[in-house]
């Protein structure tokens, strides 16, 4: 049996060593945007089932604006075959879209592609909420596992054998029955780079934008009830004594309190 | 109502720590919201669990024996059929890898919104007030959600451990558990964090992050834990990328380690990785950014390029 495998991914924000916070956000100046670091292994991991003959189709979802169609051109030059945009005027206010909301979206997604397996980040690395996968399995009816670092699929036999990473340096061996979402952990594959030939490809994938009515979905279901009242960084809990000076001054400086600590020669 | 319905947490025949700091956090809840605390204990030995969490602040603790380990539909079934019968208002659980395995699909079942690694939690009665972070610790927000009831899950080691003992009743519930819905069996488990260093031993560990940039660039980190006659361990990345074995891998899913000096080189410090090295007696942290959230935590800091810094630490100990 041939599958189909669906890869929603996101675009993050990502933020410079400086910067400064304006309201609930931070300000856009220090902000960059890139593939979410795990759903780059979930496209890796997709693509290399397709490579083995096990997957004949890898399609690439994502949620954003127009802007973000460069980072889902990353996955199309990493191997996805296709992808599908989801925005619309509605997603413009909401500030915090929550796991609710893009359970809704995906939802609809999976009803019009009908995968075998969606494969997706544990978590993302700007809000980090860690649920959408499992919580999409919920409610399309599929199985499901979190946090995924060995995938072995059995195509014809319906099941996929994984390792759960779990706390303390144990797995858990686990067998899941497909249809199936999986959230992947880094480290499960070595994401490649796109090559050039696979960003001159991914230009003529096809990359459909699909609006919420497209999708059938109802704007108040992704009004979700969650509001980001507050930004603002940290206090730091500890009084860290700082070195200063050249680098050979602050090598100096540590070299003493190692030495005073006992802990080196 | 405004009970609170908690979920404890065990592996392998043990309760984790996580539990009893959901006590901590899920009985607060309950005192702000004036309800009853409710915790659940699903498979493995309910009963010897449920002694072992007759703490202070818990009202009521709610057994279902049903297999050993952990298995997300039981955990999820189970849940959904304690919360029609108590209604709580909040459901907490553990933002765990078996948490974050099951809390998503209930609150999906559930129809309820949900609010993932809180660090701090209260409620108006009205609104839930959560603290989280964003951007790998760089920033905190507030995050508000206006909604009756919810499932909320609690970072480990954030809330302490309830320690002082109570008297809360004990009682069996009886979880109809649809075996054929079952999509799922645990086959075993297995530690990757084994091999011939335990770092978890050392007194001084030099510690490398993704900061070092390439992997030929891990020879300087080795020449000054020769120097040192330190062991050498690293943050996540560094074991992902293959540039060293998983059993040098200081963090969460790694080694918990506890040196007289941590000396964190090129390592930001996410989350995962501080609860694997915060107790360390003197942490010394190398990196080039001020704000990175090791800065938090640290002793001692150098907030300058490892590339210059190491190199001259290699030297004065030669």
């Amino acid at each position: 049996m041939m599958m189909k495998v669906l890869v929603p991914v996101k675009e993050v924000a990502t933020v410079e060593d400086e910067f400064e916070i304006d309201g609930t956000s931070i300000d856009d100046r220090f902000l960059g945007a890139d593939l979410n670091e795990w759903d780059d292994y979930a496209i890796e991991e997709a693509v290399q089932l397709e490579e083995d003959g096990v997957v004949e189709e890898v399609v690439a979802v994502t949620i954003g604006d127009e802007d973000t169609e460069q980072t889902i051109r990353q996955a199309l030059a990493k191997g996805a075959d296709r992808a599908i945009r989801v925005w619309d005027d509605a997603l413009e206010d909401v500030d915090l879209l929550d796991v609710g909301a893009k359970v809704a979206i995906f939802e609809a997604v999976v009803a019009a592609e009908e995968p075998d397996l969606v494969l997706t980040g544990v978590q993302s690395g700007d809000d980090s909420f860690g649920a959408t996968g499992v919580a999409l399995a919920a409610a399309i009816g599929y199985q499901w596992g979190a946090v995924v670092n060995t995938l072995d699929l059995d195509a014809d036999a319906g099941v996929a054998s994984v390792h759960r990473e779990l706390e303390g340096g144990i797995e858990e061996l686990t067998d899941i029955d497909l249809p199936a979402v999986l959230t992947i952990q880094t480290g499960i594959n070595e994401p490649r780079y796109a090559s050039l030939r696979g960003i001159r490809m991914a230009q003529r994938k096809p990359l459909e934008h699909q609006t919420l009515a497209d999708l059938g979905v109802d704007s108040e279901a992704v009004a979700g009830n969650l509001r980001l009242t507050a930004m603002y960084e940290p206090e730091s809990e500890s009084d860290t004594t700082v070195f200063d000076g050249s680098a050979e001054e602050t090598a100096g400086q540590l070299a003493d309190l190692l030495r005073e600590k006992g802990v080196a020669q | 109502m405004s009970d609170i319905l908690a979920i404890a947490e065990h592996r392998q025949g043990e309760l984790r720590d996580v539990s009893r700091e959901l006590v901590t956090a899920a009985s607060a809840l309950a005192a702000d919201t004036g309800g009853d605390l409710h915790l659940a204990v699903i498979s493995g030995d309910v009963d010897a669990f449920a002694d072992e969490l007759s703490l202070e602040g818990v009202d009521v603790i709610h057994t279902v024996a049903h297999g050993e380990e952990f298995n997300h539909d039981v955990y999820t079934q189970a849940i959904t059929q304690l919360f029609d019968e108590l209604a709580p208002r909040y459901v907490v659980a553990p933002n765990s890898v078996n948490g974050l395995d099951y809390a998503p699909a209930v609150a999906t079942r559930l129809d309820l919104p949900l609010v993932t690694d809180t660090i701090d939690l209260e409620t108006d009665g009205d609104t839930l007030i959560a603290t989280r972070e964003m951007y790998g610790g760089k920033v905190e927000t507030t995050t508000e959600l206006e909604s009756e009831r919810a499932v909320v899950t609690i970072r480990g080691a954030e809330w302490p451990a309830t320690e002082a003992g109570g008297e809360p009743a004990i009682e069996a519930f009886d979880a109809e558990i649809d075996e054929a819905a079952l999509g799922s069996t645990v086959t075993g488990f297995e530690e990757v964090a084994g091999g011939d260093v335990d770092i978890s031993d050392a007194d001084l560990l030099v510690s490398v992050g993704r900061g070092i940039d390439e992997e030929e660039n891990l020879e300087l980190v080795e020449e000054l834990a020769d120097a040192l006659d330190a062991t050498l361990s690293s943050s996540r990345p560094i074991v992902d990328a293959g540039w060293l074995p998983a059993n040098r891998q200081v963090g969460q899913s790694g080694k918990v380690v506890t040196p007289d000096v941590y000396i964190a080189i090129g390592i930001s410090g996410a989350v995962q990785h501080v609860a694997g090295m915060k107790g360390s007696d003197t942490i010394v942290a190398i990196n080039t950014d001020p704000n990175a959230p090791i800065m938090d935590i640290a002793d001692y800091a150098i907030h300058d390029d490892l590339f210059d810094v190491v190199p001259a630490l290699i030297k004065a100990f030669q």
